[in-house]
Protein backbone atom coordinates (compact mmCIF):
# COMPACT_ATOMS: atom_id res chain seq x y z
CA UNK A 1 0.00 0.00 0.00
CA UNK A 2 1.29 3.53 -0.50
CA UNK A 3 2.08 5.78 1.95
CA UNK A 4 -0.01 9.21 1.87
CA UNK A 5 0.27 12.12 3.88
CA UNK A 6 -2.95 13.79 4.70
CA UNK A 7 -4.10 16.34 2.53
CA UNK A 8 -5.59 19.30 4.80
CA UNK A 9 -6.42 21.59 1.87
CA UNK A 10 -9.68 21.14 -0.52
CA UNK A 11 -9.32 18.63 -2.50
CA UNK A 12 -9.97 19.22 -6.20
CA UNK A 13 -9.86 15.26 -8.05
CA UNK A 14 -9.76 12.27 -5.65
CA UNK A 15 -8.61 9.56 -7.18
CA UNK A 16 -9.62 5.90 -6.25
CA UNK A 17 -8.67 2.58 -7.07
CA UNK A 18 -7.58 3.80 -10.54
CA UNK A 19 -6.75 1.11 -13.08
CA UNK A 20 -5.94 1.81 -16.48
CA UNK A 21 -5.39 -0.49 -19.27
CA UNK A 22 -4.10 0.43 -22.68
CA UNK A 23 -5.85 -1.31 -25.88
CA UNK A 24 -2.62 -3.11 -26.94
CA UNK A 25 -1.61 -3.65 -23.72
CA UNK A 26 -2.04 -7.03 -21.88
CA UNK A 27 -1.58 -5.42 -18.16
CA UNK A 28 -2.46 -2.31 -16.61
CA UNK A 29 -0.09 0.36 -16.63
CA UNK A 30 -1.86 1.69 -13.84
CA UNK A 31 -2.96 -0.49 -10.73
CA UNK A 32 -5.21 0.13 -7.88
CA UNK A 33 -3.94 3.96 -7.57
CA UNK A 34 -5.73 5.62 -4.82
CA UNK A 35 -4.64 9.64 -5.17
CA UNK A 36 -5.74 12.92 -3.84
CA UNK A 37 -4.67 16.10 -5.55
CA UNK A 38 -4.91 19.47 -3.34
CA UNK A 39 -6.93 22.15 -4.73
CA UNK A 40 -5.04 25.52 -5.32
CA UNK A 41 -1.35 23.75 -5.45
CA UNK A 42 0.91 22.25 -7.64
CA UNK A 43 1.22 18.13 -7.25
CA UNK A 44 4.58 16.81 -9.30
CA UNK A 45 4.41 13.02 -10.81
CA UNK A 46 7.72 11.55 -10.60
CA UNK A 47 8.75 8.66 -11.25
CA UNK A 48 11.38 6.52 -13.62
CA UNK A 49 10.44 6.22 -17.00
CA UNK A 50 7.38 3.61 -17.98
CA UNK A 51 5.94 4.41 -14.05
CA UNK A 52 2.69 5.39 -15.75
CA UNK A 53 2.80 9.06 -14.36
CA UNK A 54 2.14 10.40 -17.82
CA UNK A 55 -0.98 7.86 -18.47
CA UNK A 56 -2.15 9.16 -15.19
CA UNK A 57 -2.19 12.92 -16.35
CA UNK A 58 -4.01 12.22 -19.01
CA UNK A 59 -6.46 10.34 -17.51
CA UNK A 60 -7.50 13.39 -15.86
CA UNK A 61 -9.23 15.03 -19.43
CA UNK A 62 -9.23 11.97 -20.63
CA UNK A 63 -6.98 12.33 -23.72
CA UNK A 64 -7.06 8.42 -23.68
CA UNK A 65 -10.12 8.47 -25.23
CA UNK A 66 -8.48 9.88 -28.64
CA UNK A 67 -7.10 6.44 -29.25
CA UNK A 68 -9.58 3.38 -29.26
CA UNK A 69 -9.87 0.39 -26.82
CA UNK A 70 -7.92 1.81 -23.75
CA UNK A 71 -9.74 0.86 -20.67
CA UNK A 72 -10.64 2.85 -17.45
CA UNK A 73 -12.00 1.29 -14.12
CA UNK A 74 -12.32 2.88 -10.99
CA UNK A 75 -12.71 6.37 -9.79
CA UNK A 76 -11.35 10.22 -10.60
CA UNK A 77 -13.78 12.29 -8.80
CA UNK A 78 -13.85 15.81 -9.89
CA UNK A 79 -16.54 18.02 -8.42
CA UNK A 80 -18.43 14.94 -6.61
CA UNK A 81 -18.74 13.20 -10.27
CA UNK A 82 -16.88 10.23 -11.53
CA UNK A 83 -15.21 11.80 -14.54
CA UNK A 84 -14.87 8.13 -16.11
CA UNK A 85 -18.42 7.54 -16.89
CA UNK A 86 -19.45 6.74 -20.33
CA UNK A 87 -21.72 9.61 -20.17
CA UNK A 88 -19.34 12.10 -19.29
CA UNK A 89 -19.43 15.32 -21.23
CA UNK A 90 -15.83 15.39 -22.82
CA UNK A 91 -16.04 18.82 -24.36
CA UNK A 92 -17.25 20.32 -20.94
CA UNK A 93 -14.04 18.56 -18.80
CA UNK A 94 -11.29 19.25 -21.15
CA UNK A 95 -12.79 23.10 -20.79
CA UNK A 96 -12.69 22.90 -17.31
CA UNK A 97 -9.48 20.85 -16.89
CA UNK A 98 -6.71 22.05 -19.45
CA UNK A 99 -3.35 20.23 -20.56
CA UNK A 100 -0.01 21.51 -21.62
CA UNK A 101 2.23 19.28 -23.58
CA UNK A 102 5.77 17.94 -23.80
CA UNK A 103 6.46 20.02 -26.73
CA UNK A 104 4.94 24.04 -27.86
CA UNK A 105 1.99 23.02 -29.56
CA UNK A 106 1.32 26.41 -31.34
CA UNK A 107 -1.63 26.02 -33.86
CA UNK A 108 -0.84 26.87 -37.53
CA UNK A 109 -2.25 29.99 -36.52
CA UNK A 110 -1.88 33.92 -35.42
CA UNK A 111 -0.74 34.57 -31.81
CA UNK A 112 -4.10 36.26 -31.44
CA UNK A 113 -5.96 34.01 -32.56
CA UNK A 114 -4.15 31.23 -30.62
CA UNK A 115 -5.09 32.03 -27.46
CA UNK A 116 -8.78 33.27 -28.89
CA UNK A 117 -9.20 29.45 -29.89
CA UNK A 118 -10.28 27.78 -26.94
CA UNK A 119 -12.40 30.95 -26.17
CA UNK A 120 -14.25 31.32 -29.74
CA UNK A 121 -14.66 27.60 -29.20
CA UNK A 122 -17.20 28.36 -26.51
CA UNK A 123 -18.79 30.82 -28.65
CA UNK A 124 -17.26 33.96 -27.65
CA UNK A 125 -17.62 36.47 -30.61
CA UNK A 126 -17.74 39.93 -29.42
CA UNK A 127 -14.56 41.31 -30.61
CA UNK A 128 -13.82 43.54 -27.50
CA UNK A 129 -14.14 41.31 -24.93
CA UNK A 130 -11.95 38.60 -26.75
CA UNK A 131 -9.17 41.00 -27.25
CA UNK A 132 -9.43 42.00 -23.68
CA UNK A 133 -9.08 38.57 -22.76
CA UNK A 134 -6.16 37.63 -24.92
CA UNK A 135 -4.53 40.58 -23.46
CA UNK A 136 -5.27 39.63 -20.46
CA UNK A 137 -4.29 36.01 -20.63
CA UNK A 138 -1.08 36.74 -22.87
CA UNK A 139 0.09 39.31 -19.11
CA UNK A 140 -0.92 36.13 -17.07
CA UNK A 141 1.46 34.03 -19.14
CA UNK A 142 4.39 36.69 -19.02
CA UNK A 143 4.50 37.04 -22.50
CA UNK A 144 2.74 39.92 -23.40
CA UNK A 145 5.71 42.35 -24.07
CA UNK A 146 7.00 39.96 -26.44
CA UNK A 147 4.17 39.94 -28.67
CA UNK A 148 2.20 42.73 -28.45
CA UNK A 149 3.35 44.17 -31.62
CA UNK A 150 2.81 40.80 -33.57
CA UNK A 151 -0.42 39.66 -32.47
CA UNK A 152 -0.99 38.81 -35.97
CA UNK A 153 2.43 37.41 -36.89
CA UNK A 154 2.24 33.45 -37.49
CA UNK A 155 2.91 31.79 -33.84
CA UNK A 156 5.16 29.15 -35.24
CA UNK A 157 7.73 32.34 -35.83
CA UNK A 158 8.44 32.12 -32.07
CA UNK A 159 10.64 30.63 -30.13
CA UNK A 160 10.01 27.67 -28.22
CA UNK A 161 9.94 29.21 -24.39
CA UNK A 162 7.56 31.72 -26.19
CA UNK A 163 5.26 29.43 -27.68
CA UNK A 164 5.32 27.13 -24.55
CA UNK A 165 3.89 30.24 -22.31
CA UNK A 166 2.10 31.37 -25.17
CA UNK A 167 0.57 27.53 -25.27
CA UNK A 168 -0.23 28.28 -21.18
CA UNK A 169 -1.59 32.01 -22.66
CA UNK A 170 -4.30 29.78 -24.71
CA UNK A 171 -4.88 27.19 -21.90
CA UNK A 172 -5.85 29.72 -19.03
CA UNK A 173 -7.72 32.20 -21.48
CA UNK A 174 -10.44 29.64 -20.45
CA UNK A 175 -9.96 29.62 -17.27
CA UNK A 176 -9.68 26.04 -16.30
CA UNK A 177 -9.97 24.91 -12.55
CA UNK A 178 -7.02 22.21 -13.44
CA UNK A 179 -3.62 22.43 -15.61
CA UNK A 180 -2.28 19.36 -16.51
CA UNK A 181 1.47 20.42 -17.20
CA UNK A 182 3.25 17.22 -19.41
CA UNK A 183 6.63 17.82 -19.18
CA UNK A 184 6.87 20.66 -20.26
CA UNK A 185 9.89 21.91 -20.10
CA UNK A 186 11.86 19.07 -21.26
CA UNK A 187 12.53 20.31 -24.73
CA UNK A 188 13.02 23.89 -23.69
CA UNK A 189 16.63 25.39 -23.01
CA UNK A 190 17.33 26.62 -19.09
CA UNK A 191 16.13 30.06 -19.20
CA UNK A 192 13.32 29.16 -21.10
CA UNK A 193 12.68 26.80 -18.03
CA UNK A 194 12.87 28.60 -14.97
CA UNK A 195 10.84 31.25 -16.77
CA UNK A 196 7.95 29.16 -17.13
CA UNK A 197 8.57 27.77 -13.58
CA UNK A 198 8.07 30.79 -11.77
CA UNK A 199 4.78 31.19 -14.19
CA UNK A 200 3.33 27.57 -13.06
CA UNK A 201 4.02 29.02 -9.28
CA UNK A 202 1.77 32.21 -9.87
CA UNK A 203 -0.72 30.22 -11.62
CA UNK A 204 -1.54 28.23 -8.74
CA UNK A 205 -3.31 31.23 -7.10
CA UNK A 206 -6.27 30.10 -9.53
CA UNK A 207 -5.96 26.87 -10.49
CA UNK A 208 -4.83 23.35 -9.27
CA UNK A 209 -1.53 21.81 -10.89
CA UNK A 210 -0.64 18.71 -11.70
CA UNK A 211 2.85 18.41 -13.07
CA UNK A 212 4.75 15.10 -14.64
CA UNK A 213 8.79 15.63 -14.91
CA UNK A 214 11.57 13.59 -15.63
CA UNK A 215 13.47 16.65 -13.22
CA UNK A 216 13.51 15.95 -9.56
CA UNK A 217 15.08 19.49 -9.17
CA UNK A 218 12.27 20.97 -11.20
CA UNK A 219 9.77 18.92 -8.65
CA UNK A 220 11.32 20.22 -5.48
CA UNK A 221 11.40 23.67 -6.56
CA UNK A 222 7.86 24.11 -8.09
CA UNK A 223 5.57 21.78 -6.26
CA UNK A 224 3.82 21.40 -3.10
CA UNK A 225 3.03 18.06 -3.09
CA UNK A 226 4.74 15.06 -4.94
CA UNK A 227 3.92 11.83 -5.98
CA UNK A 228 6.23 8.79 -6.67
CA UNK A 229 5.20 6.52 -8.88
CA UNK A 230 6.91 3.08 -9.73
CA UNK A 231 5.58 0.14 -11.93
CA UNK A 232 1.96 1.56 -12.13
CA UNK A 233 1.00 2.17 -8.69
CA UNK A 234 1.86 5.22 -6.74
CA UNK A 235 4.37 4.23 -3.96
CA UNK A 236 4.48 7.69 -1.80
CA UNK A 237 2.93 10.94 -1.99
CA UNK A 238 3.79 13.73 0.25
CA UNK A 239 4.15 17.33 0.76
CA UNK A 240 7.32 18.22 -1.62
CA UNK A 241 9.82 19.28 1.46
CA UNK A 242 9.11 16.19 3.35
CA UNK A 243 9.44 14.06 0.55
CA UNK A 244 12.96 15.20 -0.67
CA UNK A 245 13.99 15.52 3.18
CA UNK A 246 12.37 12.42 4.50
CA UNK A 247 11.06 10.16 2.07
CA UNK A 248 8.94 7.09 4.17
CA UNK A 249 9.43 4.57 1.18
CA UNK A 250 12.51 2.79 1.08
CA UNK A 251 11.84 2.81 -2.78
CA UNK A 252 10.85 6.81 -2.84
CA UNK A 253 14.49 7.41 -1.46
CA UNK A 254 16.41 5.31 -3.86
CA UNK A 255 14.97 6.90 -6.57
CA UNK A 256 15.26 10.42 -5.46
CA UNK A 257 18.98 10.08 -4.31
CA UNK A 258 19.76 8.48 -7.88
CA UNK A 259 20.06 4.56 -7.07
CA UNK A 260 17.74 3.86 -10.09
CA UNK A 261 15.75 5.62 -12.68
CA UNK B 1 48.64 0.70 -58.57
CA UNK B 2 48.22 0.61 -55.05
CA UNK B 3 44.90 0.08 -53.45
CA UNK B 4 44.25 3.68 -53.17
CA UNK B 5 44.93 4.57 -56.66
CA UNK B 6 42.37 2.06 -57.70
CA UNK B 7 39.86 3.49 -55.56
CA UNK B 8 40.14 6.82 -57.31
CA UNK B 9 40.30 5.27 -60.55
CA UNK B 10 36.86 3.36 -60.40
CA UNK B 11 35.49 6.42 -57.94
CA UNK B 12 36.11 8.71 -61.43
CA UNK B 13 34.10 6.06 -63.69
CA UNK B 14 31.32 5.84 -61.36
CA UNK B 15 31.19 9.49 -61.57
CA UNK B 16 31.31 9.90 -65.03
CA UNK B 17 29.14 7.37 -65.99
CA UNK B 18 25.97 8.62 -63.62
CA UNK B 19 27.13 12.16 -64.79
CA UNK B 20 26.45 11.05 -68.39
CA UNK B 21 23.62 9.17 -67.38
CA UNK B 22 22.29 12.20 -65.98
CA UNK B 23 23.43 14.39 -68.90
CA UNK B 24 21.56 11.82 -71.26
CA UNK B 25 17.93 12.10 -69.48
CA UNK B 26 18.20 15.69 -69.03
CA UNK B 27 19.12 16.30 -72.62
CA UNK B 28 15.90 14.55 -74.03
CA UNK B 29 13.92 16.61 -71.60
CA UNK B 30 14.88 19.62 -73.22
CA UNK B 31 15.53 18.31 -76.63
CA UNK B 32 11.24 17.95 -76.32
CA UNK B 33 11.00 21.16 -74.63
CA UNK B 34 12.87 22.86 -77.17
CA UNK B 35 11.30 21.02 -80.33
CA UNK B 36 8.26 22.08 -78.94
CA UNK B 37 8.84 25.26 -78.24
CA UNK B 38 10.08 25.94 -81.51
CA UNK B 39 7.26 24.73 -83.45
CA UNK B 40 5.25 26.09 -80.81
CA UNK B 41 5.68 29.63 -80.62
CA UNK B 42 6.11 29.54 -84.69
CA UNK B 43 2.42 28.13 -84.79
CA UNK B 44 1.02 30.60 -82.27
CA UNK B 45 -0.77 33.51 -83.37
CA UNK B 46 -4.04 35.41 -82.25
CA UNK B 47 -6.07 33.45 -84.52
CA UNK B 48 -5.40 30.74 -82.36
CA UNK B 49 -7.18 32.31 -79.20
CA UNK B 50 -10.03 33.69 -80.81
CA UNK B 51 -10.87 31.01 -83.92
CA UNK B 52 -12.71 27.73 -83.80
CA UNK B 53 -11.83 24.72 -85.76
CA UNK B 54 -12.14 24.91 -89.80
CA UNK B 55 -11.97 22.91 -92.53
CA UNK B 56 -7.68 22.41 -93.88
CA UNK B 57 -6.86 25.11 -96.20
CA UNK B 58 -8.85 27.91 -93.96
CA UNK B 59 -6.63 31.05 -93.00
CA UNK B 60 -9.19 31.43 -90.45
CA UNK B 61 -8.87 28.63 -87.82
CA UNK B 62 -7.31 28.45 -84.71
CA UNK B 63 -8.30 26.47 -80.95
CA UNK B 64 -10.80 28.23 -79.33
CA UNK B 65 -12.97 25.43 -78.79
CA UNK B 66 -10.65 22.54 -77.82
CA UNK B 67 -9.22 25.30 -75.20
CA UNK B 68 -12.56 26.34 -73.74
CA UNK B 69 -13.34 22.83 -74.02
CA UNK B 70 -10.45 21.54 -71.97
CA UNK B 71 -11.06 23.87 -69.39
CA UNK B 72 -14.79 23.42 -68.71
CA UNK B 73 -13.76 19.26 -68.88
CA UNK B 74 -10.82 19.43 -66.46
CA UNK B 75 -12.64 22.49 -64.54
CA UNK B 76 -15.37 19.99 -63.82
CA UNK B 77 -13.53 17.30 -62.91
CA UNK B 78 -11.36 19.53 -60.78
CA UNK B 79 -14.84 20.55 -59.08
CA UNK B 80 -15.95 17.18 -58.01
CA UNK B 81 -12.26 15.39 -57.79
CA UNK B 82 -11.45 17.80 -55.26
CA UNK B 83 -13.81 17.80 -52.69
CA UNK B 84 -14.09 13.74 -53.28
CA UNK B 85 -10.72 13.52 -52.38
CA UNK B 86 -9.74 15.68 -49.71
CA UNK B 87 -12.46 14.16 -47.91
CA UNK B 88 -11.90 10.43 -48.50
CA UNK B 89 -8.23 11.48 -47.67
CA UNK B 90 -9.65 12.77 -44.56
CA UNK B 91 -11.57 9.70 -43.84
CA UNK B 92 -8.43 7.69 -44.04
CA UNK B 93 -6.06 9.69 -41.64
CA UNK B 94 -8.09 11.40 -39.07
CA UNK B 95 -11.48 8.32 -38.90
CA UNK B 96 -10.22 5.29 -40.60
CA UNK B 97 -6.27 5.46 -39.46
CA UNK B 98 -4.51 2.22 -39.37
CA UNK B 99 -8.11 -0.20 -39.76
CA UNK B 100 -8.53 -2.74 -42.49
CA UNK B 101 -11.81 -0.80 -44.05
CA UNK B 102 -8.66 2.09 -44.44
CA UNK B 103 -5.69 -0.31 -45.31
CA UNK B 104 -7.63 -1.53 -48.30
CA UNK B 105 -8.88 2.28 -49.87
CA UNK B 106 -5.20 2.88 -49.76
CA UNK B 107 -3.97 -0.24 -50.89
CA UNK B 108 -6.63 0.02 -53.64
CA UNK B 109 -6.25 3.58 -54.79
CA UNK B 110 -2.10 3.04 -55.13
CA UNK B 111 -3.22 0.37 -57.82
CA UNK B 112 -5.91 3.00 -59.45
CA UNK B 113 -3.11 5.53 -59.43
CA UNK B 114 -0.87 2.95 -61.81
CA UNK B 115 -3.84 1.80 -64.00
CA UNK B 116 -3.93 2.52 -67.44
CA UNK B 117 -5.74 5.38 -68.06
CA UNK B 118 -7.12 4.28 -71.25
CA UNK B 119 -8.51 1.51 -69.02
CA UNK B 120 -10.67 4.26 -67.09
CA UNK B 121 -11.92 5.61 -70.46
CA UNK B 122 -13.35 2.32 -71.27
CA UNK B 123 -14.92 1.65 -68.22
CA UNK B 124 -16.84 4.72 -68.55
CA UNK B 125 -17.47 4.32 -71.85
CA UNK B 126 -19.10 0.79 -70.87
CA UNK B 127 -21.31 2.70 -67.59
CA UNK B 128 -21.67 6.23 -69.00
CA UNK B 129 -21.58 6.55 -73.13
CA UNK B 130 -22.78 2.81 -73.74
CA UNK B 131 -25.99 3.46 -71.71
CA UNK B 132 -26.21 7.27 -72.55
CA UNK B 133 -26.23 6.86 -76.17
CA UNK B 134 -23.69 9.50 -77.48
CA UNK B 135 -20.51 10.58 -76.05
CA UNK B 136 -20.18 14.08 -73.69
CA UNK B 137 -18.20 16.27 -72.04
CA UNK B 138 -19.58 15.03 -68.85
CA UNK B 139 -18.42 11.57 -69.17
CA UNK B 140 -15.22 12.77 -69.63
CA UNK B 141 -15.18 14.47 -66.70
CA UNK B 142 -16.07 11.75 -65.22
CA UNK B 143 -13.34 9.61 -66.33
CA UNK B 144 -10.64 12.90 -65.24
CA UNK B 145 -12.41 12.57 -61.89
CA UNK B 146 -11.51 8.84 -61.52
CA UNK B 147 -7.97 9.10 -62.61
CA UNK B 148 -7.46 12.44 -60.03
CA UNK B 149 -8.98 11.04 -57.56
CA UNK B 150 -6.52 8.99 -55.81
CA UNK B 151 -3.67 11.27 -56.35
CA UNK B 152 -5.44 13.61 -53.98
CA UNK B 153 -6.74 11.10 -51.65
CA UNK B 154 -3.46 9.77 -51.32
CA UNK B 155 -1.31 12.92 -51.22
CA UNK B 156 -4.30 14.12 -48.92
CA UNK B 157 -4.00 11.14 -46.54
CA UNK B 158 0.22 11.77 -46.33
CA UNK B 159 -0.24 15.55 -45.50
CA UNK B 160 -2.70 14.70 -42.91
CA UNK B 161 -0.79 12.14 -41.19
CA UNK B 162 2.22 14.42 -41.24
CA UNK B 163 0.31 16.88 -38.62
CA UNK B 164 1.81 16.00 -35.56
CA UNK B 165 -0.08 13.98 -33.53
CA UNK B 166 0.49 16.37 -30.35
CA UNK B 167 -1.38 19.34 -32.35
CA UNK B 168 -4.42 17.64 -32.24
CA UNK B 169 -4.79 16.42 -28.81
CA UNK B 170 -3.83 19.68 -28.04
CA UNK B 171 -6.62 21.08 -29.74
CA UNK B 172 -9.01 18.66 -28.29
CA UNK B 173 -7.43 19.87 -24.88
CA UNK B 174 -9.00 23.07 -25.53
CA UNK B 175 -12.56 21.15 -25.82
CA UNK B 176 -12.81 21.39 -29.66
CA UNK B 177 -14.86 18.69 -30.97
CA UNK B 178 -13.24 16.18 -33.69
CA UNK B 179 -14.61 18.19 -37.04
CA UNK B 180 -13.48 21.42 -35.65
CA UNK B 181 -9.97 20.08 -35.00
CA UNK B 182 -9.81 18.82 -38.41
CA UNK B 183 -11.27 21.39 -40.28
CA UNK B 184 -9.47 24.38 -37.96
CA UNK B 185 -6.19 22.43 -36.68
CA UNK B 186 -4.95 19.50 -38.79
CA UNK B 187 -6.35 21.09 -42.59
CA UNK B 188 -4.26 23.84 -41.55
CA UNK B 189 -1.14 22.44 -40.34
CA UNK B 190 -1.79 20.53 -44.10
CA UNK B 191 -2.53 23.24 -46.01
CA UNK B 192 0.49 24.07 -48.78
CA UNK B 193 0.99 19.78 -49.06
CA UNK B 194 -2.61 19.49 -49.94
CA UNK B 195 -2.55 22.49 -52.43
CA UNK B 196 0.73 20.89 -53.98
CA UNK B 197 -1.67 17.42 -54.18
CA UNK B 198 -4.41 19.54 -56.15
CA UNK B 199 -1.96 21.15 -58.83
CA UNK B 200 -0.64 17.82 -59.21
CA UNK B 201 -3.73 16.07 -59.71
CA UNK B 202 -4.90 18.47 -62.03
CA UNK B 203 -1.69 18.36 -63.94
CA UNK B 204 -1.53 15.13 -64.35
CA UNK B 205 -5.08 14.22 -65.82
CA UNK B 206 -4.80 17.95 -68.56
CA UNK B 207 -2.51 15.89 -70.51
CA UNK B 208 -4.73 12.66 -70.41
CA UNK B 209 -5.67 11.49 -74.30
CA UNK B 210 -7.12 8.46 -74.12
CA UNK B 211 -9.49 8.62 -71.58
CA UNK B 212 -11.53 11.56 -73.46
CA UNK B 213 -11.19 9.79 -76.76
CA UNK B 214 -13.62 7.11 -75.33
CA UNK B 215 -15.93 9.68 -73.24
CA UNK B 216 -15.89 13.48 -74.80
CA UNK B 217 -14.71 12.41 -77.68
CA UNK B 218 -14.57 15.59 -79.96
CA UNK B 219 -16.02 18.26 -81.89
CA UNK B 220 -14.20 20.56 -84.21
CA UNK B 221 -16.17 24.23 -83.50
CA UNK B 222 -17.00 25.74 -79.90
CA UNK B 223 -19.66 23.94 -77.63
CA UNK B 224 -20.14 24.75 -74.02
CA UNK B 225 -22.90 21.98 -73.48
CA UNK B 226 -21.84 19.59 -71.48
CA UNK B 227 -24.26 17.32 -72.72
CA UNK B 228 -22.57 16.64 -75.56
CA UNK B 229 -19.14 15.35 -77.23
CA UNK B 230 -16.65 17.93 -76.90
CA UNK B 231 -13.33 19.47 -78.06
CA UNK B 232 -10.06 18.90 -75.87
CA UNK B 233 -6.33 20.00 -76.68
CA UNK B 234 -5.37 16.46 -76.17
CA UNK B 235 -7.81 14.90 -78.59
CA UNK B 236 -7.43 18.11 -81.17
CA UNK B 237 -4.25 17.53 -81.01
CA UNK B 238 -3.86 13.68 -81.27
CA UNK B 239 -5.97 14.49 -84.62
CA UNK B 240 -4.28 17.79 -86.11
CA UNK B 241 -1.12 15.93 -85.71
CA UNK B 242 -1.68 12.91 -87.17
CA UNK B 243 -3.44 14.09 -90.37
CA UNK B 244 -1.40 14.95 -93.42
CA UNK B 245 -2.43 18.67 -93.71
CA UNK B 246 0.26 21.02 -93.05
CA UNK B 247 -2.03 24.36 -91.75
CA UNK B 248 -3.68 21.37 -89.50
CA UNK B 249 -0.08 20.38 -87.85
CA UNK B 250 0.68 23.04 -87.12
CA UNK B 251 -2.87 23.85 -85.03
CA UNK B 252 -1.08 20.48 -83.65
CA UNK B 253 1.68 21.93 -82.54
CA UNK B 254 0.25 25.18 -80.87
CA UNK B 255 -1.80 22.57 -78.70
CA UNK B 256 1.14 20.94 -78.04
CA UNK B 257 2.67 23.91 -76.87
CA UNK B 258 0.05 25.82 -74.37
CA UNK B 259 -0.97 22.25 -73.20
CA UNK B 260 2.93 21.45 -71.91
CA UNK B 261 3.62 25.16 -70.40
CA UNK B 262 -0.47 24.76 -68.64
CA UNK B 263 0.81 21.68 -67.07
CA UNK B 264 4.66 22.88 -66.50
CA UNK B 265 3.49 25.70 -65.16
CA UNK B 266 1.27 24.06 -62.74
CA UNK B 267 3.81 21.59 -61.80
CA UNK B 268 6.59 24.86 -61.11
CA UNK B 269 3.47 26.58 -58.77
CA UNK B 270 3.31 22.77 -56.82
CA UNK B 271 6.85 22.27 -55.94
CA UNK B 272 7.01 25.83 -54.89
CA UNK B 273 4.21 25.38 -52.56
CA UNK B 274 5.94 22.40 -51.03
CA UNK B 275 9.77 24.57 -50.90
CA UNK B 276 6.90 27.23 -49.37
CA UNK B 277 6.50 24.89 -46.62
CA UNK B 278 9.33 23.28 -46.06
CA UNK B 279 11.15 26.41 -45.92
CA UNK B 280 9.13 27.48 -43.14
Amino acid sequence: MATIAEILEEKTLEVKDFEFTYASAEQASIKKLTMPIAKHSITALIGPSGCGKTTLLRSFNRMHDLYPGNKYDGEILFKGRNILQEKEDLINLRIQIGMIFQKPTAFPMSIFDNVAYGMRLQGMKNKSELSDRVEKALKDAAIWKEVKDRLKHDANGLSGGQQQRLCIARAIAVEPEVLLFDEPTSALDPISTSGIEELIVELKERVSIIIVTHNMQQAARVSDYTGFMYLGELIELGKTEDMFVTPREKLTEEYITGKFG
Amino acid sequence: MTHTQKRIIVNNIVMMLSTLSAIIGIGFLFWILGVLILNGVDALSWNIFSQEGAPPGYEESGLKHALIGQLMIVGVATFFGVPLGILAGTYLSEYGQQSKLAETIRDISDIMMSAPSIVIGAFVYAVVVAPMGHFSGWAGSIALTIIMLPIILRTTDDMLQLVPSTLREAAFALGAPKYKVIMQVVYRGAKAGILTGILLGVARVAGETAPLLFTSFNDNFLNTNMNEPMASLTVTMFNYATSPYEDWQKLGWAAAFILSMFILGLNILGRLFLLKKRGK
